[in-house]
């Protein structure tokens, strides 16, 4: 009864939090929105016992993803509301309406269909962390490693792109010129 | 246990840790004065009270009725809601903490965790990192600019240091293989020699300097340098409202004090004649005067300095922390 009831609960805040990100004109409302919704969806991982997928949302979604969201808002004013230039409402909505119900038929056929069956499937007496960890080092052991060195890759080219100036003080510098003015 | 039992014992221990760790977030603040006081050869409150002791209800009454001010051009359902995302996630994320070993009372074995999930380290760690967005939220929703500087020193101060913490606690865990606080803490029921702060002093000291960043705290406290940015984020609060930013910061250096002692200092195990339950307050403890000292012998640094300890020098070595642990443990 009590999983029951969790689900109803999560399933309506995250549908009311991603209409809110949706239908909302105020940057700031959606980003809270969006982030909120994000989390409910780790209530679903917990609800299945996949404890570690449901960490692992919160922390790359509201951790790093939100986060990198939130740096985009700085460039605007969020106290103030976005207008939208949408020439043709109806066909947007008709064609995002559309993806959105292929979307769903996409994936509740299987499930009515009863044709789901797991390939891989959990290992009697294996934790949550373990089990993902089979997985992926033996099924899917090329591409978690291709992804391994495709992220190493992006760090390290993250780092240089912005140590260039990292020597050099911003403060110290602008002290410097103003200085330099003072004495001219 | 029937349900019944079940959810009565989950409301009462919910309800024990909210009242007890919020009463020493309160009283943590007249520590903090008292501490800092007798570091720089000052008496700190001394009027209300024996030694100043009821100044923590003297502060409490003051910020209770103090005028809660909405500032008119603010985004004002985030503004309202962004402290309260703050002192949240502070108090879920205890949720996974394994507090004191378990006990029996009125014949009743009381397992003193609310959420024994075995991913325990990990959804603490994550809790306490999406707290960032109340800081965020704060200084975005507060229409002023030291709170958009705030909020901007937020995300980048707190998103750098996640990392720090993440990396230098995978050495650890690649030790214990759990991550559960309970599986790390009876990997050290051994006694003092198998704290795991002796196989990993660096990840150790790694993991409290970040902690220091991501709780806010001096050194690294530039989310609300007074001497920058008036107050940062909570410039525009007032009232209950800003208390509660300090009731969830104090009640994330009580859960990163937990953490320190319960993945490196040996945990809730006995120590020596110390009974179990009394050695884990004591180190938590002990962490917390830390967390005061370094506040009253190392000044305020630059932001730029902040980004350059994180990225060149904290990230590789937690990296090479984590090669060379694996290469031990593969010879």
């Amino acid at each position: 009864m009590f999983e029951a009831m969790a689900f109803y609960f999560f399933s309506a805040v995250t549908i009311v939090m991603f209409w809110i990100t949706v239908t909302s004109k105020n940057a700031l409302y959606s980003m809270s929105a969006l982030a909120a919704g994000m989390i409910m969806i780790s209530g679903f991982f917990f609800l299945l016992d996949a404890d570690f997928l449901g960490v692992v949302q919160i922390i790359v979604y509201t951790g790093a993803v939100m986060a990198l969201y939130a740096f985009g808002m700085m460039f605007f004013d969020t106290t103030r509301e976005v207008k939208e230039n949408i020439r043709a409402p109806k066909l947007v909505f008709l064609l995002s309406g559309m993806t959105a119900l292929l979307l769903v038929i996409a994936f509740v056929a299987p499930i009515v269909g009863d044709h789901i069956e797991a390939l891989y499937p959990m290992v009697e007496g294996v934790e949550n962390p373990q089990a993902v960890g089979i997985v992926l080092f033996t099924k899917y052991l090329v591409p978690f490693e291709v992804a391994a060195v495709m992220l190493l890759v992006a760090m390290i080219a993250g780092i240089i792109l912005a140590g260039k100036k990292m020597d050099e003080s911003l403060t110290l510098k602008i002290d410097d010129e103003f200085q330099e003015k003072g004495v001219q | 246990m029937t349900l019944t039992g079940f959810i009565i014992a989950t409301v009462i221990k919910i309800l024990v840790v909210l009242g007890v760790i919020s009463a020493l977030a309160g009283f943590g603040t007249y520590l903090e004065r008292k501490v800092l006081a007798f570091m720089q050869r000052r008496l700190g409150p001394m009027h209300v009270g024996p030694y100043g002791v009821l100044q923590v209800a003297a502060d409490g009454i003051k910020l209770f009725t103090k005028e809660d001010i909405v500032p008119q051009n603010s985004v004002k359902p985030i503004f309202k809601i962004a402290p309260i995302i703050g002192a949240a996630t502070a108090f879920i994320a205890l949720a996974a903490v394994p507090l004191l070993p378990e006990f029996e009372i009125f014949g009743i074995t009381i397992h003193p965790i609310i959420a024994d999930i075995n991913v325990g380290v990990l959804f603490v760690l994550g809790v306490m990192a999406s707290g960032l967005f109340a800081p965020l939220l704060a200084g975005m929703a507060s229409s002023n600019k030291w709170g958009m500087l705030g909020a901007a020193r937020t995300a980048i101060q707190l998103l750098s240091y996640e990392v720090v913490t993440g990396l230098s606690i995978l050495a650890p865990l690649m030790l214990v293989g759990s991550l559960s606080l309970i599986d790390i803490n009876n990997y050290q029921s051994g006694g003092f020699t198998d704290w795991i702060v002796w196989s990993q002093p660096v990840a150790f000291i790694l993991f409290l300097i970040a902690g220091f960043a991501e709780t806010n705290r001096t050194p690294f406290d530039l989310l609300e340098h007074e001497a920058e940015i008036v107050s940062g984020y909570a410039t525009e609060y007032s009232g209950m409202r800003w208390g509660m930013f300090f009731i969830g910061e104090y009640a994330n250096m009580i859960t990163l004090g937990f953490l320190a002692s319960l993945i490196f200092l040996g945990g809730f195990n006995d120590w020596g004649f110390i009974p179990g339950g009394l050695a884990i307050v004591l180190k938590v403890s002990f962490l917390f005067f830390f967390f005061l000292w370094t506040r009253a012998a190392w000044p305020h640094i630059r932001p730029d300095q902040l980004m350059w300890l994180c990225w060149k020098v904290l990230m590789p070595i937690a990296v090479i922390n984590v090669v060379v642990t694996g290469i031990v443990m593969m010879m």
